[in-house]
């Protein structure tokens, strides 16, 4: 459904997006992570015919950008960074304006549809000036969804939204998941990457890394195990180098009176790991499994990004 | 035809909320109806031994060559000739202002880009600001210049109201009038979409009403008057210089310089 191959944007001098290769299949939730600055605004402005690419190409609901624009853009809803409704209009003629431009059929009947889904139908005669920010995101949304685009893309769609507005906003996202719609979200959200999108793309000007969030918290060189131990300091490095020569272990940390060991299948591994530990004479009290937050995951990769740069 | 309706549509329901912009639509036509009506009421109230009567009639005389006219419908025809240029730059005046917010004043509120992403092209979304920009200003013009030919009906020689339906000048007001206001409308939203600040659109797009003013310091002083063949083919050059300027004006405006320059 979007597809790019060598996407790059150069604003003068300024490299803001560099060779970028996606292939997001119909219905997939794609999430686009990356920090302020990364480029994402810029990636979507390309895919949605706002900007032109300086090099390579891309193609959205089956259309290339820079050749079919009109007909990208009739297929595809956006959701700005920020809302940009007219506040001086109603709700409803917020709504109406955009109907018209897409040339929705039953444009009232769409407006009435969206506005009571985001539970704004009996605000629909107050101005768009009077909204909380939240009611606001939720009817900037309504507006990009009116022609009931297959592409809908939402740049920080939950971004300076209080907890409960965050939530009303996220169960939407889930619900139009639901539709079968490609949706194309750029956050820093990570906890709402993790939950929303079947895969995520780390970004900073280029692609750093894409994968689902599972494998992504799985990270590199396998899972990771701490155990606990009752014994002294300085017993530690001998363990760690009865765990190193084992096949199983790929690797292996120490962290005050814990070791910390990478396995790729901790549970078939850990009772030779268990054994090897009591025959070394270590006093064992608790083992568990490390879950890295995509947070983790995402600061470690940008880290890199920032190294490389 | 459908989308440049909705853009219409659309600024007039945001202009109009502004109750200011309401006001000054309303207020600069009734301000132009009442000034040759002044005029008119203090040339009734001077008598014909006043030495400003006098030249009054005088320069009408050598105006009005050739026409059959007394003394008093001579100063009163010419007194309206006068003023008809103010009916024809007035529409001119409103909407510049209109102009020039809309495009930057839709970025500043960062309802530009969404609206961009709409399969609406450049060549629509203009038409759209630039007609809805200048309509209120010339339908209000055309409305108040009705209402200055039913009132001086009752004021002015019958000989005298004949001027205010001269083919020529219904062309000044009808259709010269308008087509200054589509050029200086066109000049507006070229610099609303080149520059950043609305209040810079605003200061810029006033220079534009200047050689308008001009035009109309010297009608109305008497420095030099519109002819006949003048009006014709200001007619015809503003209408070239029209279609030109709208040509323009729509390559000008550069969606990826506006929404990545502004920021």
């Amino acid at each position: 459904m979007i597809k790019t191959t060598g996407l790059t944007k150069k604003f003068n001098e300024h490299l803001a997006v560099d060779r970028l290769d996606l292939d997001i299949p119909p219905g997939e939730v794609f999430g686009f992570l990356g920090p302020n600055g990364a480029g994402k605004t810029t990636t979507v402005r390309m895919l949605t015919c706002l900007i032109c690419p300086t090099a390579g190409q891309a193609e959205v609901a089956g259309y290339k950008v820079g050749q079919d624009d009109q007909a990208i853009r009739q297929r595809v809803g956006i959701l700005t960074e920020t809302p940009g409704l007219y506040d001086r209009l109603t709700a409803w003629r917020n709504l109406l304006i955009y109907a018209d431009l897409y040339e929705v059929d039953n444009g009232p009947k769409q407006i009435e549809k969206y506005l009571k889904l985001l539970d704004l139908w009996d605000r629909r005669n107050d101005t768009a000036g009077s909204f909380s920010k939240g009611m606001r995101q939720k009817l900037a949304i309504a507006r990009s969804l009116l022609h009931e685009p297959e592409v809908l893309f939402l740049d920080e769609p939950t971004s300076g939204l209080d907890p409960e507005a965050s939530k009303i906003v996220r169960d939407f996202i889930i619900n139009l998941k639901g539709e079968g719609r490609t949706i194309f979200i750029c956050t820093h959200n990570l906890n709402e990457a993790s939950h929303l999108c079947d895969r995520v793309g780390l970004f900073r000007t280029q692609l750093r890394v894409l994968d689902t969030p599972a494998a992504l918290q799985k990270g590199k060189g396998g899972r990771q195990v701490v155990f606990h131990l009752a014994d002294a300091a300085e017993n530690l490095p001998r363990y760690q180098n009865a765990l190193v020569a084992m096949d199983e272990v790929n690797h292996v940390d120490i962290q005050n009176n814990k070791l910390l060991i990478r396995l790729d299948n901790p549970e078939q591994d850990n009772p030779a790991i268990i054994r090897t530990l009591v025959n070394e004479g270590a006093h064992l009290q608790f083992v568990g499994e490390v879950r890295h937050s995509l947070e983790d995951v995402y600061l470690q990769l940008m880290r890199e990004a920032g190294h490389d740069a | 035809m459908h989308k440049i309706k909705t853009i219409i549509l659309k600024e007039w329901a945001e202009v109009f909320k502004n109750r200011m912009v309401l006001f000054t639509v309303a207020f600069l036509p009734l301000l132009f109806l009442a000034i040759p009506q002044f005029s008119l009421q203090s040339l009734a109230s001077m008598e014909a031994s006043d030495t400003e009567m006098e030249e009054m009639i005088e320069l009408a005389r050598v105006c009005q060559q050739g026409a059959d006219l007394t003394p008093m419908e001579c100063a009163e025809s010419y007194m309206l000739e006068l003023f008809i240029v103010l009916f024809m730059i007035l529409p001119v005046a409103i909407p510049v202002t209109i102009a020039a917010y809309s495009v930057v004043g839709e970025k500043t509120s960062k309802s530009l880009e969404p609206l961009l992403a709409t399969p609406i092209t450049t060549t629509q979304l203009l038409l759209g600001k630039g007609i809805a920009a200048i309509t209120p200003a010339v339908v209000m013009t055309w409305l108040v210049y009705g209402v200055h030919v039913g009132i001086s009906y009752f004021r002015v020689s019958p000989a005298a109201w004949g001027t205010l339906l001269d083919p020529l000048w219904l062309v000044a007001v009808f259709i010269l009038g308008p087509l200054l206001t589509w050029m200086t409308v066109t000049i507006a939203l070229m610099v609303s979409s080149r520059v950043s600040d609305p209040r810079v659109a605003e200061q810029l797009t006033s220079l534009v009403v200047v050689p308008i003013v001009l035009l109309m310091i010297g009608q109305t002083t008497g420095l030099f008057l519109l002819s006949r063949e003048l009006i014709l083919i200001a007619a015809i050059v503003i209408a070239v210089v029209d279609v030109i300027l709208t040509y323009f004006c729509i390559q000008l405006f550069q969606r990826e310089t506006i929404l990545t320059r502004w920021n």
